[in-house]
């Protein structure tokens, strides 16, 4: 527990985490803004749509977030002071792990909701709210998809230790990567079926086609419960190779 | 106490401490002394476990580094006063760091008073001063009150009324018991503040054991001393000691300042300086260590070092008697 305190005192005694959530849920709601004043008034729009932005660009700013907690523990050497403390290093990289993963929950779960309640104000004829399971899930899952994100961002930034290069490679890999490797003939379909941003979009979206505005749905071909247990099993896997790694490198 | 015995760690082909075993004892500051680049600060992240040693092994108290509950309340450690992430106020920092090892919030008001940044305890870490970095950190070293304390390089960049205070502090800590083992390049400062001494050079050890006996070894070097009465003083001192004579300054070697002084005294001869030549100790640490220098400066180094300590020593009596001391 007092590992937990720790790293809460870490995370919000500086003020980029402040930066990134706030910046996160601008993206957030503020896509849900444009899309719901974009969209033709004839043409409703569904939840799907109001969670684009969170979805897209709110992850990839929450993995920002995460990633400079741990790189900038290497960057000012903080992390040797935390070792040095906790000489087993693991329980004190894990409850990192948690503290942002937790930190990116309630900054999902917002920015979410805000988004919906932002849409169901500006379009209070296109019937938006929380009908469906799937509903629900786009909606509320947006917190999950975000924490184990951050784990994801975590793991890599323990890995790669530069806050440049742990955030190029994730947004490079965000961003492009698992759209471009559907371009490989043959096999690309199949290997973006398993990729997991694609797999937590799956959890997100479901298999149901939108209604034309915001993104595709997930070929993935697993049921929305195994998407986010598979998503959660990736950045597990990642978790404990940099815990593996941290533990046995000099620090 | 800190024990490390047969400690060597390589990176890739440096060996940047070979085969290092010695002793630091509880009660006494001991200096870790050595030029840049001899492997004090490889020893210091040994001993405390940021680093794994390639064979060997280091002891706290019987106990490696890693099996230590609660290390911070074993062991304060200030390494590099610049590890803290600058846009985190110092009580932030010390907080964070105090609650690794379940120490109360209350004990950070306390170091942060001991080391006088109360006033300044909320304000962003990178607005800082160096001595104020500084202070921090030994404020963070402090927080579990520690038995044993590693301090590398505290005086680095302090002013010389901070250096008196770490002095004072490093001096206090050890009449409490504890073990104070702090690394310099900077032997002056060393033999001001060190009971004990740990030399090492390209990470082997040079010599261990009490500054006194170092400083004995270095008497040899000999004691400045001026004279009016030049005729008296050199029949007092001829059959008792070696001495070259120019003008009416002599330097002696071979007896200490006590006895010379009494000589002169029986002898009529009225002194005007009666001083250890201070940097001879600085000749004795470079003789000690110069074929373990690292990057050498060729033949520059003894000349230019011993013309620029001398006049210090004759101009500061003071401090090259504390240090005879």
């Amino acid at each position: 527990m007092n590992l937990l305190a720790v790293e809460r005192i870490k995370l919000f005694s500086t003020r980029s985490p402040w930066w990134c959530a706030l910046i996160t849920l601008a993206l957030t709601i503020g896509f849900a803004a444009i899309i719901a004043g974009a969209s033709p008034a004839d043409q409703p729009i569904n939840v799907s749509a109001t969670q684009f932005g969170g979805s897209q660009f709110g992850i990839a700013v929450v993995m920002v977030l995460a990633a400079l907690a741990v790189t900038t523990e290497y960057r000012f050497n903080t992390i040797r002071t935390t070792f040095q403390a906790v000489p087993h290093r693991s329980p004190a990289l894990v409850a990192k792990a948690v503290v942002v993963a937790l930190a990116a929950l309630v900054i999902g779960e917002i920015a979410a909701f805000g988004a919906l309640g932002l849409g169901m104000l500006m379009r209070p004829n296109d019937g938006l709210g929380l009908h469906t399971t799937q509903d629900w899930l786009n909606v509320a899952g947006m917190g999950p998809v975000f924490a184990i994100s951050a784990v994801l961002a975590v793991a890599l930034g323990i890995l790669i230790r530069h806050s440049a290069g742990a955030i190029a490679l994730l947004l490079i890999y965000y961003l492009a990567v698992e759209e471009l490797v559907q371009l490989i003939p043959k096999i690309g379909h199949t290997i973006h079926e398993w990729l997991p941003f694609n797999v937590a979009n799956k959890f997100l979206r479901g298999s149901a086609v939108g209604g034309g505005d915001g993104p595709p749905p997930s070929d993935a071909p697993l049921s929305p419960g195994w998407a986010l247990a598979y998503f959660a099993g990736i950045a597990i896997v990642f978790l404990l190779v940099a815990l593996g790694v941290a533990k046995k490198r000099d620090a | 106490m800190i024990e490390a015995s047969t400690l060597t760690k390589r990176y890739g082909v440096t060996t940047a401490v070979n085969e290092l075993t010695f002793t630091a004892r509880s009660g006494r500051v001991t200096g870790f002394l050595g030029p840049n680049g001899a492997g004090k600060s490889t020893t210091m992240r040994l001993i405390l476990g940021l680093d794994t040693p390639d064979s060997g092994t280091v002891h706290i108290d019987g106990v490696p580094y890693r099996r230590l509950k609660d290390p911070l309340r074993t062991v304060g450690a200030m390494l590099d006063a610049t590890w803290r992430h600058p846009g985190r106020s110092g009580r932030a920092h010390l907080r964070w760091l105090a609650a690794t090892n379940g120490i109360p919030d209350k004990r950070v008001e306390e170091v942060l008073a001991l080391v006088g940044l109360t006033s300044v305890g909320d304000t962003r870490v990178l607005q800082y001063s160096l001595g104020m970095q500084q202070r921090l950190g030994i404020a963070a070293a402090m927080l579990g009150d520690p038995r044993v304390l590693l301090f590398d390089e505290p005086v680095n960049g302090l002013d010389p009324e901070g250096m008196v205070w770490i002095r004072q502090l490093l001096h206090s800590l050890a009449a409490d018991g504890r073990t104070v083992f702090v690394s310099s390049h900077l032997l002056p400062e060393m033999a001001q503040t060190a009971q004990d001494l740990v030399v090492i050079g390209r990470g082997r050890l040079i010599y261990q054991g009490t500054m006194d006996e170092f400083v004995a070894r270095t008497n040899e070097h000999g004691v400045r001393v001026r004279t009016p009465h030049v005729a008296e003083l050199r029949a007092a001192l001829t059959g008792q000691a070696e001495f070259t004579e120019d003008g009416g300054a002599f330097v002696v070697s071979g007896l200490d300042s006590d006895r010379i002084g009494q000589l002169a005294f029986d002898a009529g001869a009225t002194l005007h300086e009666l001083s250890p030549i201070s940097g001879s100790l600085e000749q004795a640490y470079l003789d000690l260590t110069r074929e373990a220098v690292e990057f050498p400066a060729a033949a520059m180094a003894s000349p230019v070092s011993v013309a620029s300590v001398s006049p210090v020593s004759s101009v500061s009596p003071v401090s090259s008697s504390e240090v005879a001391k």
